[in-house]
């Protein structure tokens, strides 16, 4: 068996991309994934992928972000240096809701960022993974696991017939690593 | 879905249960009104006045919005909308009608001295009788009767010329097609942009917060503007999913819904932020001459002050937070009815405790009534002037864009 990895079919047309999407699950081919210089609509729904959970995580970080505001508020103005301002209790809450507000938009907007750069292994300084560099620029790459599908040639003639400009074997998994 | 199979001159037919149904409403609104004026004393008058300003403004204030979608869609130059242009164009077509019973309205009880009778009334002005109000008389120069009158005439008329307009270089765009109605209507819609943004406070501070004339707050006209607009929002989702569900409009796709469910969503809470915004100051600086305002809606209507928030930002923030909840047509339907009835009552409790004698106000007759009557009205002309044009403006130049609208 060959050093393979994966084999990218690289595309100068999103449709052409398209079509060899539906090619390749024709012959029950699994795709590993798809990187497009640009958004495409309906491909996430024609590979099956996920919705993002991102929205719970965003609950997640904006409710701790409104707990974080109403306990330390709570902790200054009620329990630890009561300020007698214009006769009110110190426990007012109309008062706490524009800082609790604010924090909670600013955890949850703060633990998003952090979220997606967890995820995508994004991060300032370092390198970023990426299968066929021109996919960040004028390519529509489609990969697929060589490991998992050991029909090469059928894959190479898919791709090819779909329209294909150029198929690389990419015998590491990401060119980009430094 | 393709677009091969789409009838580009569909048009609504306004017949059978709908028809008579708008009718209905009218005839009891009519009968409420009789009932308030006929049966009731001075305080009754009043209440009726009261309810009929709300349900006036109400309309008006939903058609002139309607507008005010339209010129936002062409200044943003959005290719989602253009498919169901034709319903907030039918309602903006609508609004001389609303314009022309809001000044009705407003000029009766003005003059009849069931409304703004704060304002408006024997000697205020005067400096040497005994009803003499000096807040009142320091106002005079912006709030006497020929000013105030002028005023609403001219802002309605001003929307409604602009209404009229957007709504014939559509018409003209079908027949011609090109892009010069589409320019025009960019042009214009810029123009009543600025115009709106500027007079709309005024025009909320005039028919609304003038009831209680010495107080005042500068967040209460965007704080009517967030309802006005976020209820339009709320009608033009409730006709799409009607007509949809009647078998009209079917190239209307839940990309469409979402997009609306967004804008209720997000205004809902811009809504509650404005709301807040003139709470808290008012509360926080603790000022007689503000705190009146809430004073009195805590001690009388408290229950309506809580339906309020309950209502329309609760309702909203839960129920549309959900992706799928905004698409699913039948969620995002019962979230717009809970929006506009909660609209009501936020207008109810702005006008009641200012209009209507403390301890006087009620939920009966005359509420239910009247407001069934509008909604009979608004049913019957905004669905009657959409039957005149195809459902579509089919030569809109993003048509395409919004046909193929995927979220």
């Amino acid at each position: 068996m060959s050093d393979i990895k994966y084999i990218l079919g690289s595309f100068g047309d999103p449709d052409e991309m398209m079509h060899g999407i539906e090619k390749l699950q024709e012959n029950n081919i699994s795709i590993y994934d798809v990187y497009t210089p640009m958004p495409i609509h309906g491909i996430e729904a024609k590979l099956g992928i996920k919705r993002s959970r991102i929205d719970i995580a965003a609950f997640c970080f904006g409710i701790t972000g409104t707990c974080c505001a109403f306990a330390l508020i709570y902790f200054c103005a009620v329990i630890d240096w009561r300020v007698n301002i214009g006769g009110k209790p110190s426990f007012a809450l109309p008062d706490f809701i524009p800082i609790m507000f604010e924090l909670t938009v600013l955890f949850c907007a703060f633990g998003m960022v952090l979220t997606y750069y967890a995820s995508t292994h994004l991060f300032p300084g370092r390198a970023p993974r990426v299968m066929d560099l021109r996919a960040t620029d004028d390519r529509f790459v489609i990969a697929v696991d060589a490991k998992d599908n050991t029909a090469h040639t059928v894959i190479d003639g898919l791709l090819k017939d779909a329209g294909a400009l150029e198929i690389k074997y990419n015998e590491r998994k990401y060119i980009s690593y430094e | 879905m393709g677009t091969h199979n789409i009838n580009f001159s569909e048009q609504f037919e306004f017949t059978g249960k709908v028809k008579t149904l708008s009718i209905v409403g009218i005839v009891i609104g009519i009968a409420a009104v009789l009932f308030g004026f006929l049966a009731g004393d001075k305080v009754m008058h009043e209440r009726t006045f009261a309810n009929l300003l709300l349900m006036a403004y109400y309309f008006a204030c939903v058609c002139m919005s309607g507008t005010f979608f339209l010129a936002v869609q062409y200044v943003a130059q959005a290719g989602w909308s253009a498919s169901i242009l034709r319903v907030p164009q039918a309602m903006a077509k609508t609004l001389p009608i609303a314009a022309v019973i809001l000044v009705v309205v407003i000029s009766a009880g003005l003059y009849s001295h069931n409304l703004y009778h704060h304002w408006h009334a024997e000697g205020l002005t005067d400096q040497n009788s005994p009803n003499y109000d000096a807040i009142i008389a320091g106002k005079s120069v912006f709030l006497n009767v020929p000013f105030f009158l002028g005023r609403q005439v001219v802002f309605l008329g001003v929307y409604s010329i602009f209404s009229i307009m957007f709504v014939k270089f559509s018409y003209n765009e079908d027949l011609a097609g090109g892009l010069n109605s589409y320019r025009k209507s960019f042009k214009n819609a810029c123009i009543f942009l600025v115009i709106y943004g500027f007079t709309t406070p005024v025009f909320a501070f005039d028919t609304i917060m003038s009831l209680e004339a010495h107080w005042f707050s500068t967040m209460f006209g965007w704080y009517n503007f967030a309802a006005m607009w976020v209820s339009s929002l709320a009608t033009i989702a409730v006709i799409l999913i009607l007509l949809r569900r009647a078998g009209y409009m079917q190239w209307v796709n839940n990309s469409h819904l979402h997009n609306l469910g967004q804008f209720i969503f997000g205004f809902s809470i811009f809504w509650t932020y404005v709301w807040f915004a003139q709470f808290l100051l008012i509360y926080y600086a603790n000022m007689p001459e503000e705190t009146v305002y809430f004073y009195k809606r805590f001690e009388y209507y408290k229950f309506w002050f809580f339906l309020n928030l309950a209502m329309n930002f609760l309702a909203p923030v839960l129920l549309l937070m959900d992706r799928d909840n905004k698409r699913t047509d039948a969620k995002l339907l019962f979230v717009s009815i809970v929006v506009l009835l909660g609209h009501w009552v936020d207008y109810y409790q702005m006008i009641m405790p200012g209009a209507v004698e403390d301890g006087h106000n009620g939920f009966g007759i005359v509420e239910i009534g009247i407001a069934l009557g509008f909604v009979g009205l608004f049913t019957f002309t905004v669905l009657s002037s959409l039957s005149k044009k195809p459902l579509i403006a089919k030569n809109h130049p993003l048509l395409q864009e919004s046909l193929h609208h995927q979220l």
